[in-house]
């Protein structure tokens, strides 16, 4: 009976911490069960585009006939933030899609609980249905044909967690007609200052109260769609700290205090404003009333009097020659752009076939019919070599000016700029909270921007309060506390220190009454 | 011996229990980062009450400087879903209406918007796509007693002129409109679209477009989907619209590049 009651105490003791894990690891199975039937879903995102969700119907449509026992049924965002959220949601209820479009940022923070995003360094090594593995049913790519920068984007701690299915960047979309009638030429590499030099340039009235340069009442010079962006990059240009991989916050400097400062100084003028004050850059660039507009390349097709996809009336736009450059720069010899656009993750489920064959349709995503005919749908790339280097892609970006549609000058330009730069994109740290710290970094931009319009004043004051409440709104300084990743977790609890000693000492205790047992009876048979 | 071992498996459950037990708050994954609005907290002071000898007329509003504070009252006509500690609202009083864009507000609050009901806002005028809204803002309930649903304005003659962006936000009925087709992109004539070309679906609660011809101009419409979702009665009433029929609707009179209303209501009347 007391060794009944041992053995029960010690049970108790080594399961009672092993009760919170709901999904065990995923292992890849030996085999993929084509018997077995998999209804999949799949998050995906479209930038309110029809083509690219005709591509989705289509990829799926393809996959399906592939593999008759897999069905897909695809859910529709537009917007990744709600995917972020949704996700977040269905991760306490335990509803995760198993296939998810999404950022690595995101991924950071769904990995707060335990084996919920599934990594992918085993089954891309698979030899059977890893990449370019022997039992695939299609012309899957092979890990050294995906571009391994975009790779490199997907690690997080050096642990693979996504695939990158699509690559944009940003791009300086300009009113060259504008521009030029200033008396500038624009260079290959725009600078900040060429900017807000012409910006101020144009500011000029005439007696009714008109732009020169518009002969319009309305005029904001330059206007910038992710402030979150703008912030990140004028900093990395800068080589000036923003975070540090293990989730240390270092935005909050001296530098950045320099370029809101300077910032407010443009906004004081005029010269500046932002999509959420304003609204799209697009629309102020095709009716004639921004000269300098910064959006995604991934937003091209709305860029330019010609441009395939336009949001204002006929009779507010106007003609004028468009021109693309890689995002403003501080130094025009040291090119810095952010590297951006969606990837891949998928979601980890009881059933190891199930994930598997979550991973069959992710990596059917990366093929080549998908990867060359969404990528034309925007200003985005290909992220495999494979797509790149094919005749298909290559012809498409030749027969750039075509027509206004699938060959639209500036979306192929906008391409090219990536494809040119890739060298010299960057991402940001990857870490639970690296999400909030970009929304933080658009934040102080926006506040300044809203600040000074409302006639606030923005000193030195102002930067110190509103370094405060950024990092307050943004849980800042609790950011990294929860991934369970790279942290220093401080000193051991007094519990867990006495409740190791006691399993010690338990153990060292077995051990002797054991070997005592051994000796008795050792005797007894004597 | 075995009194020690005893004793030590005691020592030993109790721990375990209480290590497991922890509450520090590392051991409960932080699954969502999304901003909350600061709501005043111990020892924090609470936000300052509005000012309501501030309060403007809707004719000292309209006037404002876009960008400069501004407190007026009004009566909630509708509001959207309630998000992320904010709430977008349509109110209107008997001089004009407001469009109060992503007000602070608790879910608690957001319950008691109701129709009719009377609040206080403060926030900062703005024009974004040619919508004039207050954005940044708070309320306070004004709790006097006074409700006021606003009757729909009947806007139909005013399409195509100058004088309909006056009564912008205003809840407006149309009368007589003809549905007109929508070019998905396939290039089929359809009576709606999901999202503004087609790319949405019901499942994703996308907003439904439409068109709509008045005199031989063409107008488009929108169902937005956080103000009368998928569930929704003038939702599934415009999924089940023909080209050529001939309805009444009713909305607030907002504007994106031009008059987009957002509708509340359809009648199919021929």
């Amino acid at each position: 009976m007391k060794k009944l009651f041992f053995v029960l105490l010690l049970l108790i003791s080594l399961t009672a911490c092993h009760g919170q894990k709901e999904t065990i690891a995923f292992a890849v199975p030996e085999s993929f069960d084509e018997n077995k039937t998999y209804e999949l879903t799949f998050w995906a995102k479209n930038d309110t585009n029809k083509t690219q969700v005709d591509i989705y119907e289509k990829t799926i449509a393809d996959f399906e006939e592939l593999y008759p026992n897999i069905k897909i049924n695809m859910r529709l965002y537009t917007d990744y933030g709600k995917i972020y959220n949704d996700v977040i949601t269905n991760i306490q209820t335990g509803t995760t899609p198993n296939i998810c479009i999404t950022y690595p940022d995101h991924i950071a923070t769904y990995l707060t609980g335990e084996d919920v995003v599934v990594p992918l360094e085993e089954l891309v090594q698979d030899d059977d249905y890893g990449l370019g593995g022997e039992l695939l049913k299609f012309d899957s790519v092979n890990e050294d044909e995906i571009i391994a920068a975009f790779l490199d984007e997907c690690k997080i701690n050096g642990t693979l967690y996504a695939l990158p299915f699509m690559r944009s960047s940003e791009a300086l979309y300009m009113n060259a007609t504008y521009i030029e009638s200033l008396g500038y030429e624009i260079p290959e590499v725009v600078s900040w200052d060429f900017i807000f030099e012409v910006c101020e340039k144009a500011m000029a009235k005439d007696a009714d109260g008109n732009y020169l340069v518009n002969a319009q009442n309305i005029l904001i010079p330059f206007i910038y769609k992710s402030t979150d962006n703008m912030m990140i990059q004028m900093l990395y240009q800068l080589d000036a700290p923003y975070a540090e991989s293990n989730g240390n916050i270092e935005i909050f400097n001296d530098t950045t205090r320099e370029l809101l400062l300077k910032l407010a100084e443009y906004v004081e003028k005029d010269l500046f404003s932002t999509f959420k004050i304003s609204s799209y850059p697009a629309n102020f660039l095709n009716a004639g009333q921004c000269l300098f507009a910064v959006d995604s390349t991934a937003g091209a097709t709305w860029m330019g009097s010609d441009a395939p996809l336009i949001d204002i009336s006929e009779d507010k736009l106007v003609e004028f020659e468009t021109a693309v450059r890689p995002v403003p720069q501080f130094n025009e010899a040291n090119i810095k752009m952010i590297s951006q656009g969606p990837s891949l993750c998928i979601f980890n489920k009881e059933d190891p076939g199930e994930v598997l064959a979550s991973w069959l349709f992710m990596q059917y995503l990366l093929t080549n019919d998908v990867q060359i005919a969404y990528a034309q749908t925007e200003g985005y790339v290909p992220v495999t070599l494979k797509a790149q280097e094919s005749i298909e892609y290559q012809t498409y970006l030749e027969a750039e000016g075509e027509d206004d549609d699938l060959h639209y000058d500036i979306k192929i330009e906008a391409s090219k700029l990536i494809l040119e730069n890739v060298d010299k994109t960057f991402v940001t740290p990857v870490f639970n909270g690296s999400a909030s710290l970009r929304d933080a970094a658009g934040q102080l931009i926006e506040n300044v921007t809203k600040s000074v319009r409302r006639k606030e004043t923005v000193d030195e004051a102002y930067i110190d309060d509103l370094f405060a409440d950024v990092s307050a709104l943004y849980h800042l300084d609790q950011s990294g506390e929860s991934t369970g990743l790279n942290r220093d977790l401080g000193p051991m609890p007094t519990e867990s220190i006495l409740l190791l000693t006691c399993l010690g000492l338990i153990w060292l205790l077995l051990i002797i009454i054991s070997i005592k047992n051994s000796l008795n009876k050792a005797k007894d048979s004597r | 011996m075995k009194k020690l071992f005893v004793a030590l498996m005691s020592l030993l459950m109790v721990l375990t229990v209480s290590a497991c037990s922890s509450n520090q708050p590392e051991e409960t994954p932080e699954v969502t980062e999304t901003p909350e609005v600061t709501e005043p907290v111990e020892g924090e002071e609470p936000a300052e009450l509005i000012n309501p000898e501030n309060v403007m007329t809707h004719e000292e509003y309209m006037a404002a400087e876009v960008d400069s504070l501004v407190t007026v009252e009004a009566y909630v006509q509708a509001t959207q879903s309630w998000w992320d500690n904010t709430i977008t609202v349509y109110a209107q009083d008997e001089d004009g209406a407001y469009f109060f864009y992503n007000l602070a507000c608790s879910e608690e609050d957001a319950e008691k918007l109701v129709p009719g009901t009377k609040i206080l806002v403060e926030g900062y005028k703005a024009e974004w796509s040619g919508e004039v809204e207050v954005m940044d803002g708070r309320f306070e309930f004004v709790d006097d007693g006074e409700t006021y649903i606003a009757e729909a304005f009947d806007a139909t003659e005013l399409l195509g002129t100058e004088e309909l962006e006056s009564h912008q936000n205003e809840k407006v009925t149309f009368t007589g409109l003809t549905v007109a087709p929508s070019t998905d992109a396939d290039g089929k004539e359809v009576a709606y679209l999901y999202n503004y070309d087609g790319s949405g679906s019901r499942e994703s609660n996308s907003d439904l477009y439409f068109n709509v011809s008045y005199n031989g101009e063409t107008y488009s419409f929108v169902i937005e989907s956080y103000l009368c979702d998928n569930e929704s009665d003038v939702y599934k009433t415009v999924e089940a619209l023909n080209v050529g029929d001939v309805i009444n609707c009713e909305g607030f009179l907002y504007w994106y590049e031009g008059v987009n209303p957002h509708i509340t209501s359809v009648t199919v009347v021929e």
